[in-house]
């Protein structure tokens, strides 16, 4: 079973990135597209819980760190997914979240990635947009998530779901 | 929720391990290879999705037509939508010849061999980074620094190549810094990107000579490198629009708009040695392909 949950999610994965990196930028604002790499790791949260969903934000993270056109230090995208895996998983409750809860929990998780990216980049000293720059991006970046991952996010959660049913915690 | 702290402090630490690898760029990052190979998968499904996607590149303009074809008869706005589609794609077709065309001019003028090749991804603004994938690798004839341009001017330089595909660094990255002269005085400067695409991405020109004024309008072009590598010397990169002039360290700064459109690439051009072997046809000085 759980190779089977792995199979859908790594297959998930490699589809968001596919899509995100050269199906999306046509429809752009500014550059700034919906992170399907983010919503995937979210919906892993909401489906199982906060270890699946750091593991499954470190494989993703790395992936989007080292596949082309990517061109920064491997690892902040990871560092950014764990986190972001870790709020999502839990945020999780046994029912299935309410459309307002779930638009709040997308946005927070795309603000802490956005952030803990833009963060390390500073860091880094890979960065030269500066805060106020890369907060406008942030923001514009959650805004963008929520409309997608109100859409996505919920076949996504029963997608993970039958791949694997969680027992009822006894 | 031991184990879940004990797990998140782990993959912290992993991120961290891979960030400080990755960090010695001077002998080559270990994740190098790790990167290639992913470059090489990678590569061919996202040409496969740019072709999907690019017949929809005209998608936007559409909802733009629509809303004004829903003031008009509502019975002729499905006939209209149909008649339109058929257009944009003839437009699309049409201007990719265009773009191509546009290429052999710029070789000719030039007197440079050029390997055409499409975007086929683009990096999201939330990486910070300007990069975009191109569908002509090592096989193509591609290497590393070399500069990459299309019709309108200079696009940016090639970072890293897979067999298929390689990775170009925009221009207009906040990290790419491009040696260049300013036409009307000849006077050299270095030109460093914002960090921004779209309608405000603009330049920062700054010059080697202090008592040099560009002046509002003025053509700035490629210095070029020893070896044409990453730049080669003569490519147009924008004009002057603003002129600074700062009273601190008495030096004047330019702001240059680009020619070319950052956020509609599509076909470019890899300036590559006259001698290439490539899997593809070259645009040659000529204005050939061959």
């Amino acid at each position: 079973m759980r190779a089977g949950r792995l199979a859908v999610v790594s297959v998930t994965v490699l589809i968001a990135l596919v899509l995100q990196a050269s199906l999306l930028p046509p429809f752009s604002w500014r550059g700034i597209v919906p992170d399907f790499c983010l919503l995937v790791v979210v919906a892993a949260g909401l489906a199982k819980d906060a270890r699946f969903a750091m593991l499954v934000g470190f494989g993703t993270g790395l992936l989007l760190d080292l596949a082309p056109p990517a061109d920064h230090a491997a690892g902040r995208w990871a560092l950014a997914f764990v986190l972001v895996g870790f709020v999502a998983g839990s945020a999780r409750q046994d029912q299935p979240p309410a459309r307002s809860s779930l638009a709040a929990i997308i946005g927070v998780c795309s603000v802490v990635g956005g952030s803990v990216f833009a963060l390390t980049g500073l860091l880094l000293g890979e960065s030269a947009l500066g805060v106020t720059g890369s907060l406008g991006v942030v923001l514009v970046a959650a805004v963008l998530d929520v409309v997608v991952g109100l859409l996505v996010v919920p076949p996504l959660v029963r997608l993970f779901d039958r791949a694997d049913p969680v027992p009822v915690a006894a | 929720m031991t184990g879940t702290r004990s797990l998140l402090i782990a993959l912290v630490l992993a991120s961290v391990t891979a960030m400080t690898l990755d960090l010695h760029h001077d002998s080559g990052s270990p994740l190098d290879p790790v990167r290639s190979v992913l470059g090489e998968a990678l590569g061919p499904a996202e040409a496969a999705a740019a072709a999907a996607a690019r017949p929809f590149d005209a998608v936007p303009d559409w909802f733009d037509s629509r809303s004004d074809l829903r003031e008009d008869v509502a019975r002729l706005t499905a006939e209209n939508a149909d008649l339109r589609q058929q257009v944009e794609t003839s437009g699309v077709d049409r201007n990719r010849l265009a773009e191509y065309d546009g290429l052999a001019t710029a070789a000719r003028t030039s007197g440079r061999t050029l390997v055409p090749a499409r975007v086929i991804a683009i990096g999201p603004a939330q990486s910070f980074t300007r990069t975009v994938t191109i569908d002509a690798g090592r096989d193509a004839g591609v290497r590393p620094d070399q500069t990459v341009l299309n019709g309108d001017g200079l696009v940016g330089r090639v970072l890293r190549v897979t067999a298929t595909s390689a990775t170009v660094l925009l221009a207009l990255d906040s990290r790419s810094v491009v040696g260049a002269r300013v036409g009307s005085s000849m006077e050299v400067g270095f030109l460093s990107g914002r960090g921004v695409v779209g309608d405000d991405g603009r330049f920062d020109l700054e010059l080697v000579d202090d008592t040099a004024a560009p002046a509002k309008g003025d053509v700035v072009v490629t210095w070029g490198s020893r070896g044409g590598a990453p730049y080669a010397s003569g490519v147009p990169i924008g004009t002057v629009t603003q002129v600074f002039a700062s009273l601190r360290d008495s030096s004047r700064r330019a702001v240059v708009e680009p020619y070319v459109d950052f956020t509609a690439l599509d076909v470019v051009g890899v300036v590559v040695p006259s001698s290439t072997d490539s899997d593809r046809s070259l645009v040659r000085a000529d204005g050939s392909m061959r």
